[in-house]
């Protein structure tokens, strides 16, 4: 995409996080919608053009009551959202619709209107890994970090330390759903979930949504909101299979999706302020730091046990405590951008100072697809 | 789901189930690039080629990786080990461990496995591997 054509102008998550009793799927969907929509001065009207995953975009549509031009159901897993920041802004630029609203909305903890996902016993995935007696995510995003830990000498320690950390950030959160610091001891000695596996080095299951509205960067002038402009963008896909995974200590999808958009931006890793990697399980922001190429392969859990990502460190790395302490409602990579955008915005609780390019790098359905955005305050 | 999950063949990987149940382990290999590869497909996914073949596999490999699931999951009883494990051939497969507890200090990776075969129903038997002779 063309650098800094098009902006978010709405980001707003719903009114509550984590516990969500009297609202369904479809109903986190509209509030985060209806709460973006308004701080930035829209109506319904003004939409016509939706995107959303999880959820069936026409429900979303009809729900609403948007008559789009353009609509985009991808759905690749949690990063579904990056990918349809970088559709969006392609549809913007080719004239396809002119005002865009993105929603997610999921009643991960209360499970209230959730769709079921099928489950078809002719996949692949039910015929090769299912049978084998893997289900939930733990046992299977988990799988490929005992070959790591072999080839590059990473420690449980330092494993538990992406956990601890994050809780640092989660701290200064408000909104966090886990806010008191945590020790590497606490993580190591919190139940075993799938080994090498605790309970603390795994994501939340809350309930929640966001949402974001997207125009072209011209139209974002005359806003009530601070523009946040989409600088660089990417995405990639590999296997649905966890077994199939090309290279079991890196992903193939973050290293296309992540040389994308930081070519798409024009940036080098210096030029980037804040930077957030989905991390539905401690390993991710390991595999997320060294296959975006801000340290080489194997380094990345010394880099965050040494203190690099926490606040204070040089690069801040999931500065709303992430996945494993903010919130997690299945599909996270939709408050991971939300984080992004309070941090462009300059109104995060941990903000980072004077921050002008965050990098947004989110992973879907275990290592299968990856979607990264390049987000600045600052056009130049 | 309540039951443990049965696979389903299709038409492109009945060849696959149809060896198991015979106590074959068959992978499928690519006459134009001569990579094998897996899971079953009538083509070869390195280079696009139709002409491809089915191949028994000799039904060893080593221990690539591994979790120990501490998870409910229906027809197993948790602690138990699941693997990934790379065949002579190549190429990796997902299996149980059986034979061995479901105990790091048991589990070495790159340790010789060697392939059995767990009846699941009448049609369905499924690969699984164990600690090499
Ligand atoms: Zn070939």
């Amino acid at each position: 995409m063309k650098r800094n054509s098009v902006a978010i102008v709405g980001a707003a998550e719903t009114t509550d996080l984590g516990k969500i009793p009297n609202l369904s799927q479809i109903g986190l969907h509209a509030d985060a919608a209806l709460n973006a929509l308004a701080e930035c001065g829209l109506t319904i009207k003004d939409i016509d053009g939706v995107a959303t995953a999880g959820h069936d975009v026409t429900e979303v549509v009809h729900y609403l009551g948007i008559t789009p031009k353009w609509v985009d159901n991808t759905s690749v897993g949690g990063c579904s959202f990056m990918l349809h920041v970088r559709h969006a802004a392609a549809a913007i630029n080719s004239g396809l619709c002119e005002t865009v609203l993105i929603t997610h909305g999921e009643s991960g903890r209360n499970r209230i209107g959730q769709l079921n996902r099928a489950i078809f016993p002719s996949l692949f995935q039910t015929q090769f890994e299912q049978p084998y007696g893997v289900t939930f995510p733990p046992t299977r995003f988990t799988i490929p970090v005992m070959r790591y830990m072999k080839e590059y000498g990473l420690t449980e320690e330092q494993l538990a330390s992406v956990a601890v950390v994050q809780r640092e950030w989660a701290a200064k959160q408000s909104r966090a759903s886990f806010r008191d610091p945590i020790t590497v001891d606490d993580v190591l000695s919190s139940k075993m979930i799938c080994y090498p596996f605790r309970l603390l080095m795994c994501c939340l299951v809350t309930d929640g949504g966001g949402a974001l509205i997207m125009t072209s960067a011209e139209r974002a002038k005359d806003f009530p909101t601070k523009p946040v402009y989409v600088r660089g963008t990417g995405e990639s896909a590999e296997t649905p299979l966890i077994s199939q995974m090309e290279d079991f200590t890196s992903s193939r999808a973050f290293r296309v999706s992540g040389k994308s958009a930081f070519e798409e931006a024009g940036i080098s890793h210096s030029d980037v302020d804040h930077l957030m990697i989905y991390d539905a399980f401690a390993h991710l922001p390991i595999y997320g730091l060294e296959d975006l190429g801000f340290v080489k392969p194997g380094e990345g859990g010394a880099f965050i046990a040494d203190g690099n990502t926490r606040p204070g460190g040089q690069l801040p790395l999931n500065t709303n405590g992430g996945g494993l302490s903010y919130m997690h409602s299945g599909m996270y990579g939709m408050y991971a951008l939300q984080e992004g955008m309070r941090q462009m915005r300059g109104v995060s609780d941990a903000q980072v100072e004077g921050a002008e390019i965050s990098v947004v790098h989110g992973v879907g359905s275990m290592f299968g697809a990856a979607g990264t955005i390049v987000l600045t305050n600052n056009p130049g | 789901m309540a039951e443990r999950a049965i696979p389903t063949p299709t038409p492109e990987s009945q060849h696959y189930w149809d060896g198991t149940k015979q106590g074959e382990l068959r992978i499928q290999a690519c006459n134009t690039c001569e990579q094998n590869y897996f899971p079953p497909r009538p083509f070869c996914p390195k280079c696009g080629s139709r002409d491809v073949k089915v191949v028994k596999a000799s039904g060893k490999g080593k221990l690539y990786s591994y979790i120990i699931n501490h998870l409910p999951s229906p027809g197993f009883t948790p602690p138990f080990t699941v693997a990934i494990v790379e065949l002579e051939e190549g190429v990796r497969l997902m299996t149980n461990l059986l034979e061995v507890e479901p105990d790091p200090a048991k589990l070495e990776l790159d340790m010789p496995l060697e392939v059995t075969f767990e009846k699941l129903t009448d049609d369905i038997s499924l690969p699984q591997f164990k600690p090499a002779k």
